[in-house]
């Protein structure tokens, strides 16, 4: 006996996120990404939305799809890159940017998950991230306190899942995932192969199934690579 | 003609310790791991996850799902590491990371650097940066010394919004070697075929040429 929380497909995983939902999308670059869920909001059209994620994707990839369809009201991430169409929605004022530091974007999701309501940080203080936000010194020294994300909804990719939720990585596909998996009020997975309670060692599970509430075997996964790089 | 970004990360990589754990960022910083110097173990973190980065893979080897900072495919090494960003970025935070070196777009004679945004033109964001400098202990910059203008990037105050601040070590440039000290920018070694007069021509914080300034060896 088990609780089982295997959703039918990605269109199935997202059918109830509303417009105007504040979403965290794994992944780093375009490395883990849960390429399934975003084709499926895609094609929804689910609009307004704010997304948490380190990147943005690039221009015809991961989240750079849903700002070509402009589904975004509000990107919180740490790095723009060489994503053209986000870098000019940004400095058109189109599209409302909070760029903030990675480590302090991987915090911010891993007090979510740890029940901790906000967390003092270094990364910032001097600079314009600074603005406007509340400090606190100890020792002499300044720190910005920063609040857990609050998110509606966390959807992550894994290598691999069972039935209950618990949740295997893949070398740097793990990144952001294993955070916002911890993070999401509802967290929804997809992965490579999804197999029954019993098959994964619990001794090399990551995410615990507690924190996932949906879970899906993905398909045609491109898994694109932003640069190919070989030895010489 | 001043150091190419192959010798300034020849340069850099003779500041490289046995043991020492190393964060290289995007650009002339990831030049570094071809200079390690024999004898010399590090180990290097890439903040997306993974203590251990190995050389890039052989044709056809490609993993999408194994990837440096810069998106670029790697390996693994014997003994590689793989852990979520909280992880990464808590080791950097905590001081477990040695040694960071990263580009910059300008640097202040008080050691502050600017290198994610021109307001109104350019936003790469800061990714990781801001994070690196605040806590790392040993933080050098590789640059090139002017911008395509040909306006000094070492600068009495940084003019372009800050990464961080009085976090700066030393910067190699294409002209030199220079240590953050009180006194501003202190000159310790000159590309072998750039006088001192360039060098101070180009440079506009506050700059002391050492007694025993020296060629950058390479």
């Amino acid at each position: 006996m088990s609780i089982n929380k295997v959703v039918a497909n990605a269109d199935e995983a997202i059918k109830d996120i509303p417009d105007g939902a504040t979403l965290m999308l794994g992944g780093f670059g375009l490395c883990g990404l849960p390429e399934n869920c975003i084709t499926a909001l895609v094609k929804k059209g689910t609009t307004n939305l704010t997304c948490i994620s380190n990147n943005a994707g690039v221009d015809d990839f991961g989240i750079g799809l849903m700002l070509h369809k402009r589904q975004l009201k509000k990107m919180i991430a740490s790095y723009v890159g060489e994503n053209a169409e986000f870098e000019r929605q940004l400095l058109s004022g189109e599209l409302e940017v909070d760029l903030i530091p990675q480590g302090t974007l991987a915090t911010r999701c891993l007090i979510a998950g740890y029940g901790i309501p906000f967390v003092p940080v270094l990364a910032g203080v001097g600079t314009e991230v600074a603005e406007g936000k509340e400090t606190v010194t100890r020792n002499g020294k300044e720190y910005l306190i920063e609040d857990a994300f609050d998110a509606d909804f966390a959807i992550v990719k894994a290598w691999k899942g069972d039935t209950m939720g618990n949740l295997i990585y893949k070398d740097t596909a793990r990144n952001f995932n294993p955070l916002m998996a911890m993070a999401g009020k509802i967290t929804i997975a997809e992965v490579e192969e999804l197999v029954q309670p019993g098959e994964l060692d619990p001794n090399m599970i990551h995410t615990p199934g507690i924190y996932v509430h949906r879970i899906f075997e993905g398909k045609d996964y491109e898994k694109r690579i932003e640069q190919r790089t070989v030895r010489k | 003609m001043g150091l190419s970004k192959d010798q300034i990360a020849q340069r850099i990589s003779k500041e490289l310790k046995d043991g020492y754990y190393v964060n290289l960022g995007i650009g002339i910083p990831t030049l570094v791991v071809n200079y390690i110097p024999a004898g010399i173990n590090v180990v290097f973190q890439s903040e997306n996850g993974l203590l251990g980065m190995g050389p890039f893979p052989e044709e056809g080897k490609e993993d999408a799902d194994l990837i440096n900072a810069g998106k670029q495919t790697i390996t693994t090494l014997p003994g590689s590491a793989i852990f979520d960003s909280a992880m990464s970025f808590g080791m950097i935070r905590a001081g477990k990371v040695h040694l960071t070196v990263l580009g910059a777009m300008e640097v202040a004679d008080n050691g502050d650097i600017a290198n994610w945004k021109i307001p109104n033109k350019m936003v790469k964001g800061m990714g990781g940066a801001m994070d690196l400098v605040a806590a790392a202990k040993n933080i050098i910059v590789a640059m090139q010394h002017t911008n395509p203008k040909g306006e000094s990037k070492l600068l009495a105050k940084c003019s372009l919004p800050l990464t961080g601040i009085k976090c700066v070590t030393k910067v190699v440039t294409d002209l030199g070697v220079f240590e953050i000290t009180p006194e501003g920018f202190r000159c310790i070694e000159h590309a072998p075929d750039v006088t001192i007069d360039e060098i101070k021509a180009k440079t506009a914080g506050r700059l002391v040429i050492a007694d025993d300034v020296k060629p950058v060896a390479i």
